[in-house]
């Protein structure tokens, strides 16, 4: 097995608990990249089969690339999507600083469902690479009744033997990619040719590296227009990731308080 | 487009405040890891607190860790050399967070441990290399930190890395190397130190790079749990994710401990060519060529090297349950897929790493490290921690939680598979033309066993002979099945390993069985000192079981010795000696208990007639 294939491997392992373990079960399709190779990874883990909801937490403020990019992969994946749409924006904690307002609209909007179909189990695409709260994240990490992380006092979780119980009202999240990187992302979908919104993908000297709302999401300089280009461009660049992302550093503490009121 | 680049993941434990985190972040620095931008932000954060630049800002990324200057829970990043990828996960070095420790390090296949050299091996140092230890991670690079506030002093260094070394070599550990280094600077991380130029040994990168990539899973038996089994369309696929050994298509599977058997058809995947082959670490699925009743929990191996069957075991376990843990207390045991109910049957030990000695306990605290027995009502399938590290251990649960890890040993305790298998399937009974009330009324009396049980020395022999005597004297059909007797003959070709005892218990019990049958009381004087047997026994004689404690306290048995076998048991010439050395399990249930600490032989012996008589007499 090389490198791709283990990371592979346990993404399928950890996918497989959670369906067995978890009653009621949907998986977060934010229709960026690491949430299509998360359905990629379902279709391998079932068969070919994605055996619950996949849903789309639906802030109207995507891209129209990528409202068409769902409704297609939704069809020809043969998926079960759920695509509700947030709350108005003015229902959201007045306190926070503009982006993060929006990014906890999108916490709102997954509490929302939470409760309307009774989900007890949440599977969302996050990566330990991406941010450092993130990567203190545990693989089946507990939420409270209002979705809260309870940060301080994580349960512990070793040698692949996750905490799947939980106490009624309460959900699980369950973090599939938690051990990918950004680069093992890219050559996975070099390497399994899965579809991508063409937005990562340099036009005009710009591209998008990481896809959240457009007001809060904002491309980078490059010429890499295909996959390849963009894993040569990752060897060589220094600049995070989230770089792009508004929300992250508005103050110190915005991304741990979003994460810790219910954020993905 | 290198995908085969080899990725090691290394965690780095030790004392609070020891610089862990600092070191992280200055290795990641040092490397040329650290995205733009990020020190600008670092040192903005220090300068709003107004405090000196810390590098450990980088991996603590919790405000209240920052502030506290402390780490709270584990993280994880990502830095390369030209020889290989790494995950480093930084640990918390607090006691009270030794479940985030443990968290991090389980995953770990080398480890740094820090010390500081102003204060030396402390308690954590001593602590997480226990842990270390125990969750099977052999190498190990120690790294002297802070050497700056030691004056960069080699004979400073020289005594820590001796004291810790022989600490270390207590417990069975020898690390690779021992490194000064001052973090926060990037002493002899990346680069070599100009101010210890009397250390001429490599950097922490060097020895890190000359660690080998482990896991030799492949070598050892096929070990496939059985995680859930689909059936989304006409195929039925067992999947699972196979922990050791290889499985080919065509390969004839067993599965534990339901003992069924089949071949496996086809390796299923999709959007991928079929494999015909998959070894450890693959999440696989299967289709076998019969179906079988198979359920999540099984564990498929070849025939030849199966796992042992059994419902009791060892376990040396670290506990992180809030509650302390409790002797007679139930659990949830999960072992791979596996997920049953156990109760602690006894606290063997409790270790202090600090002193490396060991004391006896009702309850284990929080963050201690015990050796417990762990009995469960359905029989487990398993390995022993030395022959396979992922099938020979286990977790507990409780409630919601995990609240311990731990590794299995089987010392003394036999492989039950032999004993439940072999009553073959293919043979019926042949029907006897003498009716059971017929052989009551010839005889006056029913048929059954006394199943004496009981310590060496409790009395069983004696008091067995002395009530065949009476017995017969009464007109009873009745013999003595002994152990020194059956020993010569029946059971000559057997040895006094763990399986052989339970095999001589096991035809003891078929032969008591049938005598039974014929009519006779049959009085049997075996220690048998597990339930299990006991509990085979009395199902092969059915209702005629009758469980006879003779009760004796291990001091009166020593002080009687009749053969001297304590003594020479003491005295270690004597190895697995039950109630010494191996345990004895007391009957849960017994039908009668004779307790020969306060009875004579003649009062023992006529309260077993007593109770022939009530139990036995054609009318009763
Ligand atoms: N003088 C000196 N100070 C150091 C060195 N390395 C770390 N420190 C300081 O030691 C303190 C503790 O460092 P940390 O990296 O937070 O320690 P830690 O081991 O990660 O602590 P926990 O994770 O809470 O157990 C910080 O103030 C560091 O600046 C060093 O080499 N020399
Ligand atoms: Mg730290």
């Amino acid at each position: 097995m090389n490198h791709l294939d283990r990371l592979e491997a346990q993404s399928v392992y950890i996918l497989r608990e959670a369906f067995n373990r978890i009653e009621k079960l949907a998986m977060l399709w934010s229709l960026g990249k690491d949430s299509n190779v998360m359905v990629w990874l379902a279709k391998k883990a079932f068969f070919g089969h994605v055996p619950f909801p996949v849903m789309h937490i639906d802030t109207e403020k995507k891209f129209p690339e990528m409202y068409a990019f769902r409704d297609r992969y939704a069809q020809e994946w043969n998926l079960s999507l759920i695509a509700d749409k947030c709350p108005p924006v003015e229902e959201v904690d007045q306190t926070l600083p503009p982006a993060a307002r929006s990014a906890a609209r999108k916490t709102l909007g997954l509490r929302n469902a939470i409760e309307r179909y009774g989900f007890n189990g949440i599977i969302a695409g996050i990566r330990r690479d991406e941010e450092a709260v993130r990567s203190k994240e545990r693989v089946f990490s507990p939420r409270g009744e209002s979705g809260q992380w309870d940060f301080r006092d994580q349960p512990p979780e070793f040698w692949d033997y996750f905490n799947t119980d939980l106490p009624p009202g309460t959900h699980l999240r369950v973090h599939p990619l938690l051990h990918w990187t950004e680069m093992d992302i890219w050559r996975y979908i070099a390497r399994e040719k899965i579809p991508m919104v063409e937005l990562y993908f340099a036009r005009n000297g710009k591209r998008y590296r990481s896809l959240g709302d457009q007001d809060i999401t904002f491309p980078i300089d490059s010429k890499a227009s295909t996959i390849e280009e963009i894993i040569i461009e990752l060897e060589q660049t220094r600049a995070p990731e989230r770089a792009g992302r508004a929300m992250d550093r508005e103050t110190e503490d915005a991304f741990e308080r979003l994460r810790a009121a219910g954020y993905m | 487009m290198s995908t085969e680049r080899e990725l090691m993941r290394v965690v780095i434990v030790g004392h609070v405040d020891h610089g862990k985190s600092t070191l992280v972040g200055r290795l990641f620095h040092d490397t040329g890891s650290l995205a733009d931008g990020k020190l600008e932000q670092i040192k903005g954060m220090c300068e709003r607190r107004g405090m000196p630049f810390e590098w450990a800002f980088l991996m603590d990324a919790f405000q209240s860790e920052r502030d506290q200057g402390i780490t709270i829970d584990t993280a994880q990043i990502w830095f390369k050399t030209p020889k290989r990828d790494y995950t480093i996960i930084d640990a918390p070095g607090h006691r009270e967070f030794i479940k985030n420790m443990i968290t991090g390090a389980a995953s770990a296949e080398a480890a740094i441990m820090l010390i500081d050299a102003s204060q030396g091996v402390q308690q954590q140092s001593r602590t997480h290399a226990f842990l270390l230890n125990l969750l099977g991670i052999r190498q190990i690079i120690v790294v002297v930190n802070k050497m700056d506030l030691a004056g960069c002093d080699e004979r400073t260094f020289a005594a820590i890395k001796a004291e810790y070394v022989r600490y270390l070599d207590e417990i069975g550990i020898v690390p690779n190397f021992v490194i000064p280094a001052v973090a926060r600077d990037g002493d002899n991380l990346v680069h070599r130190s100009e101010r210890m130029g009397w250390y001429q040994d490599g950097t922490l990168i060097s020895a890190l790079d000359s660690f080998q990539s482990q896991g030799e899973l492949r070598a050892l038996p096929l070990r496939l749990p059985i995680q859930d089994v689909y059936k989304f369309d006409d195929r039925r696929i067992l999947a699972g994710r196979i922990v050791s050994g290889r499985l080919k298509v065509g390969d004839r599977l067993l599965f534990s401990p339901s003992n069924k058997v089949a071949r496996v058809k086809t390796i299923e995947a999709w959007n991928a060519e079929p494999p015909l082959e998959a070894e450890p670490g693959q999440s696989i699925g299967i289709i076998t060529d019969e179906q079988i009743f198979i359920e999540r929990g099984e564990i498929a191996s070849h025939e030849k090297a199966a796992p042992i069957e059994t419902n009791v075991f060892h376990g040396r376990l670290f506990w992180l349950g809030r509650k302390p843990l409790t002797r007679g207390d139930t659990y949830r045991l999960r072992m791979l897929s596996r997920d049953v109910q156990v109760t602690v049957e006894r606290i063997e030990a409790i270790y202090d790493p600090d002193s490396l000695s060991q004391r006896p306990a009702e309850t284990v605290e929080r963050n201690e490290i015990a050796d417990v027995v762990l009995r469960s009502y359905a029989l487990l399938a398993l390995d022993e921690a030395d022959d396979n590290p992922q099938t020979g251990r286990f977790v507990l649960s409780d409630g919601a939680n995990i609240v311990a890890g731990g590794t299995i040993s089987m010392r003394d305790y036999p492989d039950q598979r032999k004993l439940v298998t072999v009553r073959s399937t293919n043979i019926t009974a042949v029907a006897h033309r003498i009716t059971n009330t017929q052989r009551v009324s010839r005889n006056g009396h029913k048929g059954g066993v006394l199943w004496f049980t009981g310590l060496s020395g409790a009395g069983k022999s004696t008091i067995a002979m002395a009530v065949e005597q009476e017995l017969f004297r009464r007109g009873y059909q009745t013999y003595v099945l002994d152990g020194d007797n059956v020993r010569r003959g029946l059971n000559s070709n057997l040895s006094f390993s763990p399986e052989d005892r339970a095999e001589n218990i096991r035809r003891v019990g078929e032969v008591a069985a049938l005598f039974a049958d014929s009519g006779q009381i049959v009085v049997t004087a075996f220690i048998s000192p597990y339930r299990s047997d006991r509990r085979r026994a009395r199902a092969a004689a059915k209702d005629g079981f009758h469980e006879i404690y003779i009760k004796a306290s291990l001091e009166t048995c020593e002080k009687r010795d009749p053969k001297g076998l304590y003594r020479r048991a003491r005295s270690g010439e004597i190895a697995e000696f039950t109630g010494v050395t191996a345990p004895y399990e007391t009957p849960d249930a017994p039908e009668l208990t004779i307790d020969t600490d306060r009875l004579s032989v003649e009062e023992s012996v006529a309260a077993v007639l007593d109770y022939v008589d009530r139990k036995f007499r054609k009318h009763s």
